[in-house]
């Protein structure tokens, strides 16, 4: 056949389905949309990270301690050259004593000109520098709404009163404000030492700023002056390591919202592919005239394969441009959490490759119907009563489509697996896919041979009707009960999955669990807090003693130089971090020894191996048996022990759980603090409590469950957000993928119902045949998509989370009258016309 | 004119298999048309004369026997060279029409040619039109022209690639009698002026006797 004549067919063919095809490719564009904007997003985020990446952490080098600096440390920061800066950053109690309120915060005591690059930004902007000259503070905003404290009132820390001289907005280097526990609070370092709250063993961080000249190579530097800096134990962190920190944790982001998009373009691709299904089978006869003329088979499938792409096109570029619409509603929701501005611009990339993917996606999932176009016997021409019935030999086996159906499940697999980035993500993801995918077939199925085998021969004409047309030929069943209830199953899982996250947290604050937190407090002031807390009614459920170390070898090795092996396998936060350790003779009723045994108590000489008990799951990552030895490092002495048992921690339990437990008889003597748990009952209590013990004891800090889960709350909220937003995309592209498959399954109900009008039914018998049948879809395959949704939420929960699960019923009632009711009224919807217009009318308008 | 006749039917039969058994539709029929004649298949409803003409135009398979359509073997065949061959040796009229709904008449019409590439289409599609007295719907679909219009539509599009050879499927059937011999008319003078052999299925006796011979068919045998 002449190829001229393949554009012209298609063309002209489209011309009576023009509207209807636009229709069904706006089914991917949602899903395109997703994936431009997500992409655009990544992109504008990167572009502002590359613009702006000095102001990320304010300096070009910052080094690091856990104690202050010595000597020796000094005069290698010395060597740095200057300007440099200096600031220690602490936890602890802020009073307010006009209104008597009290908070955890986090202090940062700053001296020198910090930040060089960026500005700290602040209401008045002058506070920014007034505060430094001494005795004030800047805080964060949060803070002074809390406790209705304003500029020039007084904020306690520690024993010095300094005046609030503003409130801060943005600092470089931070995250926005309510992304931590606490607030922020900084004061001048010249002012620290007068607060008398760091005593040795203290917890603070200890930070050296660094600016290089600006003609400098700080990568070439600070490569030269590494070994010192890892000789001397210290930490540093830099631009380019900062900037690595942070794409690692956008790419998760990314990673998750282009999944959620994917979704709703497979949803998209699902609707093009029961569209082009449809279009095509009321092409047959066209296919057979044309074949009857003398078109190869090959041309005929070419005249639609084109019509398909076409439609992706469309489809495709739609989607593309409200993508690029789109992409600035993410800045807008995440700002907070991201600690950069961000300006939208258009970047062609994401836009080229999320187009490009649509329309693979669209043409691929049209190639099976097409391929079978290519059997459609001439032979039709001459039977018009075998016209609705032009199968093509859709039962006989047809190697072609089998490979683009491998094709597809392929590509599917492919995209998933560079989604997720891990094999066995990308897998799951696929597998858990297609096997939804072939549930739902399954049910279909299965509904189509019961409603064949137990027909309630005595229903209602109409209830009969609808119900056989869920089996006679041409139906859509298995179609719809694979797009709907796939449909439902994705939302639906997106909304349990939710649940479960929120339930996690929620069980924290069980009744009678602990939920407040009373730390740094000091060996001598044990027993008056605990006094405290016991005179204000409150029980004291938990104290530790904490001693604070470092680990220094594994089996043998050194930590330094295990860091340094390309190969390690263990993260790099757990050799690095510090950590603090309890002694104790008993188990807590938070934890099982899984391995091993519990040894309480020992004789210590120095130089003995300490048999200790560490988290199961640390053991895993240090790839240690019991028995191997761990050597920590405490202030300089090393402490040799040996892995005496491993437990299995309840870790959602707020308490104070400890991956290393020392048995008694080994620390006594080592600088510790100890930590006491409570519990309140509400936020007055609370707030007694933490006055009266920081009245007394002005180094101990509280830390309110409540206040976390706030944080927790807010944060997950604007999560939250951004999940509800990405879900819309996949709620679009389910309703009009439902509307699509129903429109186009409505040609082939409107003969029969023309039909039965011709034959003297009325126009409610109609209605109510169409209702049967969508109704019975509906809940089909909503109930199907109900019960694999509760299904791997109930997994996600008890295998992930460890959770006792149960969902509540009624979103899942919801869910169910929703899609059934969508259903049926968009079925409805698309059929309005068959029961009013004349039978003739619409036979000579649309019956092709 | 060439000695080999435009068609040659050997001991063709068609067996249909069934959930109620075998169905012989079609047996051993044997007939041979000389180019540019002219033939009636009469029979009684059933009796097999649309499966025959399918077989005939090759747009079926026979279950034994062979068809050769201007000595070319259909059964050699594999379904796009048959296209081929309907492309440019075949007409067709059906009872039906079978005109496609989303192009115009004369679209319709010019589709044969244009499979080709050929660039004389439109004005031959015109041409024709006019010549079925059409010429002024030229721009109209299938559904706003009458019965039979609409096949007089298929009859210029059956004859724009100049076939051999037209089969008609009871092209009158849905036509009142006045209509239909205008039908029969075109048909007939488009055979004398271009030589083309026609095979016409009618249950009319009165066109059948129009026609160089006949062929009568009754449950599936020639008689
Ligand atoms: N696909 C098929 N499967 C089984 N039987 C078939 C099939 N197609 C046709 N038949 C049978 O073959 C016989 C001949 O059919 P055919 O259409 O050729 O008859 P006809 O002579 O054209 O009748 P009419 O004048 O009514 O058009 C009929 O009995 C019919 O039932
Ligand atoms: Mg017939």
């Amino acid at each position: 056949m002449h190829p001229s004549f393949i554009w012209k067919m298609a063309w002209r063919d489209s011309r009576s389905s023009r509207r209807r095809l636009l229709v069904f490719s706006i089914s991917i564009t949602l899903g395109i949309a997703a994936l431009v904007s997500i992409g655009s997003f990544r992109n504008s985020v990167s572009q502002a990270i590359d613009d702006q990446a000095r102001s990320l952490i304010g300096a070009d080098l910052i080094v690091e301690s856990s104690r202050p600096f010595k000597a020796e440390e000094e005069m290698f920061l010395r060597s740095l050259g200057a300007p440099q800066a200096r600031e220690t950053r602490f936890t602890t109690m802020a009073v307010f004593p006009a209104g008597g309120g009290t908070r955890l915060v986090h202090v940062r005591a700053i001296g020198g000109d910090f930040p060089f690059y960026g500005t700290m930004e602040t209401e008045p902007a002058s506070a920014a520098r007034e505060f430094r000259d001494g005795t004030r503070a800047v805080v964060e905003e949060s803070l002074l709404i809390q406790f209705g404290a304003r500029v020039g009132d007084r904020v306690r820390i520690g024993d010095v009163e300094f005046s609030v001289a503003g409130a801060v907005h943005k600092m470089p280097g931070e995250a926005s404000a309510g992304a931590s526990f606490a607030p922020r609070v900084y004061i001048p370092l010249q002012d620290l030492p007068a607060t008398n709250l760091l005593k040795p063993g203290s917890i603070a961080q200890y930070r050296n700023y660094v600016k290089f000249p600006a003609s400098a190579d700080v990568e070439a530097r600070v490569k030269l002056i590494e070994p010192e800096m890892q000789r001397l134990n210290l930490e540093y962190d830099t631009v380019a390591k900062r900037k690595k920190d942070l794409g690692a944790a956008l790419e998760n982001l990314y990673r998750f919202l282009n999944l959620v998009g994917f979704i709703a373009l497979l949803l998209g691709a699902v609707g093009v592919a029961s569209a082009i299904q449809a279009h095509l089978q009321q092409k047959h006869r066209t296919g057979a005239i044309l074949r009857c003329l003398g078109a190869s088979a090959r041309s005929t499938v070419f005249v639609y394969l084109l019509q398909a792409a076409a439609m992706g096109l469309v489809g495709a570029t739609a989607g593309a441009a409200l993508g690029v619409a789109m992409q600035r509603v993410f800045p807008a929701i995440l700002n907070s959490l991201i600690p950069l501005p961000i300006s939208t611009s258009i970047a062609w990339e994401p836009i080229l490759r999320g187009m490009l993917v649509g329309f693979a996606i669209c043409v691929l999932f049209a190639l099976p119907s097409l391929l079978r176009f290519r059997k459609v016997a001439p032979l039709l021409v001459l039977r018009s009563s075998t016209e609705g019935d032009g199968r093509g030999g859709r039962s006989s086996f047809d190697p072609l489509v089998t490979v683009v159906y491998l094709i597809i499940a392929g590509s599917v697999t492919a995209f998933a697996i560079s989604q997720t980035e891990t094999w066995t993500r990308g897998l799951v993801f696929a597998a858990v896919l297609g096997l939804s995918i072939s549930i739902f077939a399954g049910m279909a199925k299965l509904l189509i041979v019961l409603v064949r085998k137990f027909f309630p021969h005595n229903w209602s004409f109409a209830l009969r009707q609808g119900l056989a047309n869920l089996y006679r030929p041409n139906n859509r069943t298995l179609l719809l009960t694979v797009s709907l209830g796939l449909g439902t199953f994705l939302l639906l899982n997106l909304y349990l999955s939710r649940e479960v996250l929120l339930a996690q947290f929620r069980s924290i604050d069980a009744k009678d669990q602990p939920n407040i937190f009373l730390f740094d407090i000091q060996p001598d002031q044990t027993r008056g807090v605990a006094d405290i807390v016991r005179s204000s009614g409150l029980r004291v459920i938990q104290e530790a003693p904490v001693v604070t170390m470092r680990l220094s070898e594994i089996k043998g090795r050194k930590t330094s130089d295990i860091l340094a092996d390309p190969k390690r396998k263990i993260p790099e936060w757990q050799l690095q971090r510090e950590y603090r350790c309890t002694y104790r003779e008993q188990l807590s009723n938070t934890e099982k020894v899984t391995e091993g045994e519990w040894i309480g108590r020992v004789d210590y000489h120095p130089g003995d191996a300490v048999p200790i008990s560490i988290d199961k799951d640390i053991a895993k990552d240090f790839e240690a048996k019991l028995g191997d030895e761990l050597v920590f490092d405490l202030q300089g002495v090393p402490i040799k022990t040996r892995i005496a048992s491993t437990r299995d921690i309840d870790w959602k339990r707020f308490q104070t759980n400890f991956f290393v437990v020392f048995p008694a008889g080994v620390l006594e003597a080592a600088p510790t603090f100890n930590v006491l748990v409570s519990r309140v009952n509400d936020a007055n209590e609370s707030a007694r409590l933490q006055s009266a013990v920081v009245a007394q004891y002005p180094n101990v800090s509280a830390l309110d469950l409540t206040s976390v889960i706030q944080t927790v709350d807010a944060i997950l909220s604007k999560v939250a957000l951004v999940i509800r937003v990405m879900s819309l995309f996949t709620v679009g592209a389910g309703l009009i993928v439902l509307a699509s498959t129903i429109w186009s399954g409505r040609y082939q109900r409107l003969r029969e119902s023309i039909l039965l009008r011709t034959l003297g039914a009325s126009r409610m018998q109609i209605w109510k045949i169409l209702c049967a049948e969508y109704a019975m879809l509906g809940v089909l395959a909503s109930g199907t998509g109900i019960v694999l949704a509760v299904a791997s939420s109930w997994a996600l929960a008890r295998f992930v989370f460890k959770l006792d699960y149960a969902p509540s019923i009624w979103p899942l009632l919801v869910a169910a009258l929703a899609v059934s009711g969508l259903t049926v009224i968009i079925g409805l919807l698309t059929s309005r016309g068959i029961g009013s217009a004349p039978p003739l009318e619409i036979l000579r308008a649309e019956a092709e | 004119m060439t000695a080999i006749p435009i068609l040659d039917v050997q001991r063709l039969t068609k067996t249909y298999r069934t959930g109620a058994g075998e169905l012989n539709v079609l047996k051993e029929i044997s007939f041979s048309l000389p180019q540019g004649a002219t033939c009636a298949i009469l029979g009684p409803s059933g009796s097999g004369k649309t499966t025959l003409l399918g077989l005939c135009a090759g747009l079926d398979r026979p279950t034994s026997g062979s068809v050769l359509l201007n000595g070319d073997p259909l059964a050699d065949m594999d379904e796009d060279e048959r296209a081929r061959v309907r492309n440019q040796h075949v007409g067709f009229v059906f009872q039906n029409f079978q005109l496609i709904p989303t192009l115009t008449a004369l679209e319709n019409v010019t589709v044969p040619m244009e499979l080709r590439g050929d660039r004389a289409a439109r004005a031959l599609g015109l041409e024709l039109l006019q010549r079925v007295g059409l010429g002024d719907r030229v721009a109209h679909y299938p559904t706003q022209l009458s019965g039979g219009e609409q096949q007089r539509v298929a009859l210029a599009r059956a004859f724009i690639n100049r076939p051999k050879i037209l089969f008609a499927d009871e092209p009158t059937g849905n036509l009142d009698a006045e209509t239909s011999s205008g039908i029969i008319d075109i048909m007939m003078e488009l055979n004398r002026s271009a030589g083309t052999a026609l095979v016409l299925v009618t249950h009319d006796p009165d066109v059948a006797g129009l026609t160089g011979r006949t062929i009568r068919l009754r449950s599936g045998e020639a008689v």
